[in-house]
């Protein structure tokens, strides 16, 4: 049985300890947002926070997840639903295409936001750099990531 | 605006009979008109699909309009990040003068009726039959046989906008405008012409009489439609032309968009399962020990599939362990290739034994055989391109539940009629009695083409009995997939004294779609020969992104770089002199030229390259300047020109290229699978490299509307050029002529 806080709920859930949290979250919690990419923490699809830092879920056993707290994209916005500041901007710059590694590159870049209000385009390289989008929507995940530390104005609409 | 998928509409009431009797007789596009003449109407099996609630009508399969006065938009091509969905909605909610703000676009259920006629016609028509043979027994209303010989609800070929918006979406969106002015017109007896529509509402201005479209949805359902409805000219649009937001994106930034890998249908006890499958193609499981694998936690079932090995068990990821500690012996391969070196071997007698005059002519122009003899230059060159996985983001997977002679499937797909066409005919049931549940795809490419992975699932439940999810992991889709063929191209040209280009002649050995890529029918060059010398490929096939200009783009505008500065000539100079009888070409360039600031020079260790290529209706110049100081290439700026006639929504068109140039950038400098014993070596990310943010250029994108022409496409057009530029650029900076891909692998 693994004990944990997902999305600031206390959760017990029966699973093999080595199960990793990837597939705990998806099949057992019925959380679909975290996404399989690769399964050995090559794309990034996978991020969660885990006690508020970013890791890739499909390489990280629920065990380590024990009596901590962990983040998927379900649970960063408000209690209402409401968009953090950095899918807003994800938002307002159409960021994504398919959309499949979005949450992954959000859950990376929420957690490089709140370490790092204004991030550099080197902190930027470094923090998102885990996080494959075969889209290539590459140059649009830095200009959000400008908008939302306030670096740069949100795309005008319908320019 | 948001998105609203087929199945949470369809359980909230019951359809209108009186709206499908008077949609009956309406037609919208190409499509519908098929439809309408058919015998035995199919919207009436179509409606319960689409029908939302009590009191709304079917104006017509491609649009429908409520109580609430929402305009729903209903989109026969799937969403792969392609942004089709948003843009087909735009352009049928221009030409009805809907509110965009209460406009809702929706897939289309996977169903005969939603051929895409347009579509079809592109991608069946030069491969199997010509237009005319199966596209005229649709008119006379033999449309089932069509549906199963194209099964073409087909996602592909840059071509949702430029045939499906332009000949279904514009035109059902202004055919239900005039109906709703026509019954409006009835209504208040006034005349037509007197109407004028905006935001969804029907005003008569003289009496001071409106109303929304609803109130006269079902009137409108009984007039009778315009074949030819009145189309708007561009100083008439409202929404085509700007920079909406995509529908498809709140959902993709907070977790809830639902791709086919998370499907988990209400009242079904989902297994899952993983499969191995075999490493060279066209071998199959000789001997399997499943001993360590079937005591192993969760494992419900181990089959032995002949061509595949599966596992079933309680989770995906008990199923994936247990897989691998199967242990398989697979039959032996008789394929002669078993390296690349081999592979290339087998191209390169193919393209001695065609020799000088061999092989099937694909272009030929002047006589290019005295151009070369009677050149005061001639030059040389053979290039090379390898095999390439299509790796979307979203692993290969399909859930399937067969039970009581049916199969409903659930899985991301670019031909969902053609996944109910394998499964039907894998499971031996008629294609009635499966029904395919398609939502957004996480990424596809041309991957998703192929329905493999969606059959094996059936095979899967129906062995098993369980409802179950199967997924390929990384490995089996990089591994065991389809691919981008490898290919050699050789080339010649000949140069007169002052340089200019008089022949140009190039064979290679793979040839599939689009027929023109491999032609360098822009350039004005007196002498012109394209031979195809076949040769077998080791891989199976599967059309990725830009296809054949993917490979064409790469050799045609390499070539012509190297014989510009053969010439002396500067390359933008050396290409313009040569568009001469096309203007439009030499205009983007001049542009990309332009706007990249281009005069011959760049700093110390860097250079510049320029490629251009017309492809899927659009032409892209592409500038690319790459910093070699360290020795190994930096990408640091591509600046691009498309001019792909009108773009509809300009910001979306902008994401596409910035995409396709991604995507090109990362198999020139990375992609590359290698063989071994016949087998794919490269498995996940580790090996098979895509292009990160940190390696990622800035990318420019400027857009020419040049108008009057047919509208482009956007999703593959960004891509070809990105390779050529790159190596021309490598080339200035380095003077090294790199003729194989991938680039890196030149530097290591």
């Amino acid at each position: 049985m693994a004990d944990f806080i997902l999305n600031g709920e206390r959760v017990s859930i029966d699973a093999d300890p080595a199960m990793p949290i990837l597939w705990v979250v998806r099949e057992k919690a019925g959380l679909a947002g975290t996404k399989f990419g690769c399964g050995i923490a090559q794309c990034g699809a996978c991020t969660v926070h885990l006690d508020g830092e970013p890791v890739r879920s499909c390489s990280t056993p629920i065990a380590d997840a024990e009596g901590r707290e962990v983040t998927t994209i379900e649970g960063i916005g408000g209690p209402n639903g409401e968009l953090t500041p950095v899918q807003k901007a994800w938002v307002s710059e159409q960021v994504p295409q398919c959309g499949y590694c979005q949450s992954g590159q959000i859950m990376s870049a929420s957690a490089l936001l709140r370490d790092n209000p204004s991030p550099s385009d080197a902190d930027i390289d470094s923090a998102m750099r885990g996080n494959i989008c075969r889209c290539g929507t590459y140059t649009r995940i830095r200009r959000a990531i400008k908008v939302a530390s306030g670096q740069l104005e949100p795309r005008d609409e319908e320019a | 605006m948001n998105e609203l998928s087929p199945e949470k509409k369809s359980r909230l009431g019951k359809w209108s009979r009186r709206g499908f009797i008077g949609a009956g007789v309406l037609a919208g596009g190409g499509l519908l008109i098929g439809i309408g003449v058919r015998p035995g109407n199919p919207i009436d099996e179509l409606a319960p699909k689409v029908a939302a609630g009590e009191g709304e009508q079917l104006v017509n399969s491609w649009v429908k309009i409520d109580t609430d006065n929402i305009v729903t938009a209903i989109v026969p091509h799937c969403e792969m990040g392609q942004g089709a969905h948003s843009v087909l909605g735009q352009m049928l909610a221009d030409e009805l003068d809907a509110d965009w703000n209460k406009v809702r676009v929706m897939q289309a259920p996977a169903d005969g009726s939603y051929v895409v006629t347009d579509t079809a016609r592109m991608f069946v028509a030069p491969f199997t039959m010509n237009a005319a043979d199966w596209i005229e027994p649709t008119w006379n209303g033999l449309f089932t046989q069509v549906a199963r010989l194209a099964d073409a609800m087909i996602t592909g070929g840059s071509s949702s906008i430029r045939t499906t918006g332009q000949h279904s979406m514009r035109i059902a969106g202004a055919a239900a405008r005039q109906m709703l002015v026509g019954a409006a017109a009835e209504g208040w007896d006034v005349p037509a012409g007197e109407i004028v529509t905006r935001g969804s509402m029907l005003i008569h201005e003289a009496s001071g009489r409106r109303a929304p479209y609803a109130e006269f949805a079902s009137a409108a359902a009984e007039q009778r439609m315009d074949q030819t409805p009145q189309l708007k000219t561009a100083d008439q649009y409202r929404l085509m032309g700007r920079s909406m937001a995509r529908t498809d994106i709140p959902a993709k930034v907070d977790g809830s968009a639902r791709f086919g890998i998370d499907a988990e249908p209400e009242g079904l006890d989902l297994s899952y399962a993983a499969a191995i499958r075999p490493p060279v193609p066209g071998t199959s499981v000789a001997a399997m020990d499943a001993t360590a694998a079937q005591d192993m936690g969760g494992v419900l079932q181990i089959l032995n599939m002949g061509d595949f090995v599966a596992v079933v068990a309680d989770s995906y990821w008990q199923a994936e362990q247990a897989a691998r500690a199967i242990d398989i012996e697979w039959s032996a391969s008789d394929s002669p290739v078993r390296t690349m070196t081999d592979q290339y071997g087998v191209f390169a007698a193919a393209l001695d034994e065609a020799g000088d005059d061999g092989g099937e002519e694909a272009a030929a122009r002047g006589d290019v055989r005295a151009g070369l003899a009677d050149a005061a230059t001639r030059i040389e060159a053979e290039y090379r391109v390898p095999y390439l996985a299509h790796a979307p983001m979203e692993p290969m997977n399909c859930t399937a539940h067969v039970a009581d002679g049916a199969c409903d499937i659930w899985t991301s797909t670019q031909v969902p009629l053609m996944a109910r066409s394998a499964v039907a005919e894998t499971l031996g049931l008629g294609a009635e009695d499966v029904t395919i549940h398609h939502p957004y795809l996480g990424g596809a490419f041309g991957r998703r083409l192929g329905a493999e992975y969606v059959a094996m699932a059936a095979r899967i439940a129906q062995a098993t009995g369980y409802p179950v999810k199967l997924i390929w992991s990384r490995g089996e889709d990089t591994q065991k997939a389809l691919y981008r063929d490898a290919d050699t191209c050789r080339m010649a040209a000949g140069l007169a004294d002052n340089g200019d280009l008089t022949a140009y002649d190039a064979i290679f050995t793979q040839r599939h779609d689009p027929a023109e890529a491999c032609v360098p029918a822009m350039y004005d060059i007196a002498n012109t020969r394209v031979r195809l010398a076949e040769a077998p490929l080791h891989l199976p096939f599967q059309a990725w992104r830009a296809v054949d200009h993917s490979k064409q783009g790469f050799f045609i505008e390499s070539f012509i770089d190297e014989a510009a500065h053969a010439a002396g000539s500067d390359p933008v100079e050396y290409r313009l002199a040569m568009l001469g009888k096309s203007p439009r070409h030499a205009a983007v360039l001049r542009e990309a030229a332009r706007i990249s600031g281009w005069n011959g020079e760049t700093a110390q260790g860097r250079g510049r390259g320029v490629a251009i290529v017309e492809s899927f209706g659009t032409i892209v110049a592409q500038v690319v300047e790459v910093d070699m100081a360290s020795g190994k290439p930096r990408l640091e700026k591509v600046w691009a020109v498309c001019d792909a006639g009108y773009v509809m929504n300009p910001d979306g068109f902008r994401n596409q290229i910035e995409g396709g140039i991604v995507f090109g950038l990362t198999a020139a400098l990375y992609g590359e699978l290698d063989l071994k014993d016949g087998a794919i070596v490269q498995s996940n990310f580790h090996d098979y490299r895509m292009l990160r943010i940190d390696e990622t250029p800035d990318i420019e994108v400027a857009i020419i509307n040049s108008g009057d022409v047919p509208v482009g496409g956007a999703g593959e057009p960004g891509l070809p050029p990105a390779a050529p530029a790159l190596a021309n650029a490598i080339f200035v900076a380095t003077g090294e002529r790199i003729r194989t891909l991938p680039l890196a692998r030149q530097f290591v």
